[in-house]
């Protein structure tokens, strides 16, 4: 059996290709139901993302079943194949196995390490658990992919570091004042980024927010979308040390904060710590702020420099991940390959077995004076030698598991003794599971 | 026996402090469980070293200086563990283990030998007045942990130096709360400690308070916490003031351990 991959992505297609193969979500029962019945299709998967159309699948004859796959997405969405098939690719075996864990642990997505892709993944594993187009194959593919995901989050840095400036300036207000519910938000003046910015820490948990500006209605209608309320501008210092996270942008032309306004504010606030954000340029706040106590400036400057060295820091994880996908993939497609080695060997025995039964059967019906002991010791004895006969074999099957050599075994033993296996049963595996 | 737990305990928080030293500096949290499993081994087999001491001894073991060090260092790791549990700050370790050590190393300075216990000392104030007295020091050996990590992660964030260990240590609210928290059991153990002192100080010398060095020393160090809490409830001495005077308040302990036995005579200078 063999796991194959046919999908588009951002880096294949562009939005306006990619919108036109997408699955809704809401309908995702008829296009699984349709996999399923495509000849030679066992099990499918269909992931869609407005980043990434893919479909996993399991088949016993690859580049059959890619060019069926590919022929369904075409048809489905109602394209022609030769349009679509340049944006398409499609990956077997171990390039497959890859491929889906280094989309899961979101080594492929477009912000590498970003973490909605592995609840989307999960999203489209539910749908197919539920539409049951997936088995074993596919679940326990999924699974392992899952847990590769946790692997990469938990032992590289991939995903533990802001890589937009708003992000940022949330991440460093934790390492400050650890937990943000009980903070207060001012916005000084306005502008894309800082609305932006306050929208990051509302959605972080910030307990409320104020504005002022210049033009008091400005700071109104801001305050009103946030929830919060609005402060005249000559008010300002009444109100300062109320806030924990100072968010600047005025256009004014020189400071409107200096290290002499915060004495006083500081004193109110019983020396409790202060995050200023300066993102106007000007700057609104005098640097000499970052060096009263208790008080912390960044300008956008800063925060952009935290943000390149994250992304920085995130391509080296990248490369520690990959090699947690690789020792994976190994560990997966042992067990593919063993899956056919089980059934192989029930078949063995049963065979084995059957024959023994036959035999014992006619000689005992032809010996009448046996007794009862007799026709046990001989039960026992055939028995016996059937199991000595089969250990090497099964044994060597169980090993060349572990190997690569093991379809050649399977192969040669249905051949040799004219075996017949059906698709394998889960209580089948447990005992090679891992 | 007793020679195999305690070069045992001395082994085990070596591995520990390297553990949590690395773990400090390299972005793996598995060293950061590893140690935390390591040390913990150490406190069991420290813990078994020191009940040794006891039966052997037929009283706690904390008469003399090697068993004092020994005896500070377990109650350190003991309490850093409960903070460990409770606060989840394991990097903590980073700079607490290495202070264990270090006393663990200093009590192989001193004999290890059981000497006879002065009759006037016979009683079950030895064990209260110690024990108390070092859970208190184990607490302010927390809070100074806390305030090294704090100056260390303040320096960080203020010359926005973002680095790997920036991102292993914990917010500075968290720091200040440790500090804070420490503060708040050890003030009050230290106290206890002083007065349970005076009262022993009744029954064996006949007097409560003798301005013994070690009694000067003692009060000096609750002086030092007790400026630090009060500034922290009434005028918001909080973050870097706090974090320098718990620091200072470590010193000024160490040195009424240590120092006053070591240079000082008095009373309590048993060596």
């Amino acid at each position: 059996m063999n796991i194959i991959v046919v999908g588009l992505s951002h880096k294949t297609a562009s939005v306006d290709i990619r919108e036109k193969v997408a699955f809704a979500p809401t309908n995702m029962e008829k296009p699984l139901a349709a996999l399923v019945a495509i000849p030679d299709i066992t099990e499918a998967i269909i992931v869609s993302t407005c980043n990434r159309v893919e479909i996993y699948a399991t088949t016993h004859d690859i580049a059959g079943g890619i060019a069926r796959i590919k022929r369904f997405l075409a048809d489905y969405h109602k394209l022609s194949l030769d349009t679509l098939d340049s944006h398409l690719y499609s990956h077997h075996g171990e390039a497959a196995i890859r491929h889906v864990f280094r989309v899961a642990s979101s080594l492929d997505s477009m912000v590498v390490g970003e973490p909605q892709i592995l609840g989307q993944i999960k999203t489209a594993y539910g749908y197919a658990a539920e539409f049951k187009s997936s088995g074993i194959i596919l679940n326990r593919f999924l699974h392992k992919a899952f847990s590769v995901a946790k692997r990469v989050r938990t032992e590289t840095r991939i995903a533990s570091s802001a890589v937009s400036v708003a992000f940022a300036a949330v991440e460093l207000a934790r390492k400050i004042f650890d937990d943000l519910s009980d903070k207060t938000v001012m916005l000084i003046g306005a502008g894309e980024m800082c609305e932006l910015a306050a929208k990051h820490f509302l959605n972080n948990g910030v307990r409320g927010v104020m504005v002022t500006n210049r033009t008091f209605e400005r700071a109104e209608r801001l305050a009103e979308e946030f929830g919060g309320r609005a402060v005249q501008f000559d008010d300002l210092f009444d109100y300062l040390h109320k806030a924990d996270i100072i968010l600047s942008s005025t256009g004014a032309p020189h400071c409107i904060i200096g290290p002499k306004d915060l004495e006083e504010v500081m004193r109110r606030r019983k020396l409790r710590p202060m995050f200023f954000i300066d993102i106007a340029v000007p700057r609104d706040i005098d640097p000499k702020v970052n060096n009263v106590e208790n008080v912390y400036l960044y300008t956008v400057d800063d925060l952009q420099e935290v943000v390149t060295a994250n992304l920085q820091q995130r391509a080296a994880e990248a490369k520690k991940a990959e090699e947690i996908v690789d020792q994976e993939i190994g560990q997966f497609f042992k067990w593919l390959s063993s899956l056919e080695v089980t059934p192989t060997i029930v078949a063995l025995r049963a065979k084995f077995d059957e024959i023994r039964k036959a035999e014992l059967e006619k000689t005992l019906a032809n010996w009448k004076d046996l007794t009862p002991e007799g026709q046990k010791r001989l039960d026992a004895c055939t028995a016996a030698i059937m199991n000595k006969l089969l250990h090497p074999p099964t044994s060597l099957l169980k090993q060349a598991g572990q190997g690569g050599r093991v379809d050649l075994y399977v192969d040669a033993l249905r051949a040799l003794f004219e075996l017949q296996t059906g698709e394998p049963e889960p209580g089948d595996l447990q005992d090679l599971d891992d | 026996m007793n020679g195999l737990l305690y070069f045992g305990t001395l082994g085990i928080y070596f591995l520990g402090t390297i553990a949590y030293l690395a773990y400090l500096v390299k972005p793996r949290p598995q060293l950061g469980s590893a140690a935390r499993w390591i040390v913990f081994a150490g406190f069991l087999v420290h813990a078994a070293f020191t009940l040794a001491r006891y039966f052997e001894a037929g009283r706690t073991p904390i008469t003399n200086l090697h068993e004092s060090l020994s005896f500070f260092s377990l109650t350190i790791v003991g309490v850093f563990i409960i903070f460990d549990r409770k606060y989840r700050i394991s990097i903590l370790g980073s700079f607490v283990t290495p202070i264990a050590l270090l006393l663990m190393a200093a009590s192989m300075l001193f004999p290890m030998s059981i000497n006879p216990l002065n009759p006037a000392l016979k009683s079950n104030w030895l064990v209260i007045h110690t024990v108390v007295a070092f859970l208190g020091y184990a607490n302010f050996t927390i809070a100074f942990g806390a305030g090294i990590m704090y100056l260390i992660q303040e320096r960080f964030l203020k010359q926005k130096k973002l680095g790997a260990m920036y991102q292993k240590l914990p917010s500075l609210d968290k720091l200040d709360d440790i500090n804070y928290r420490s503060l708040t059991f050890g003030f009050p153990l230290l106290t206890f400690a002083i007065i349970s002192g005076a009262i022993w100080a009744e029954t064996a010398w006949g007097t409560y308070w003798s301005w013994d060095p070690k009694e000067t020393w003692s009060l000096i160090t609750w002086f030092v916490y007790a400026a630090l809490l009060h500034g922290r409830l009434t005028t918001g001495w909080r973050g870097r003031k706090a974090a320098i005077l718990a620091i200072a308040g470590f010193f000024v302990m160490l040195f009424t351990f240590l120092g006053v036995n070591l240079l000082l005579t008095g009373l309590h200078s048993y060596k």
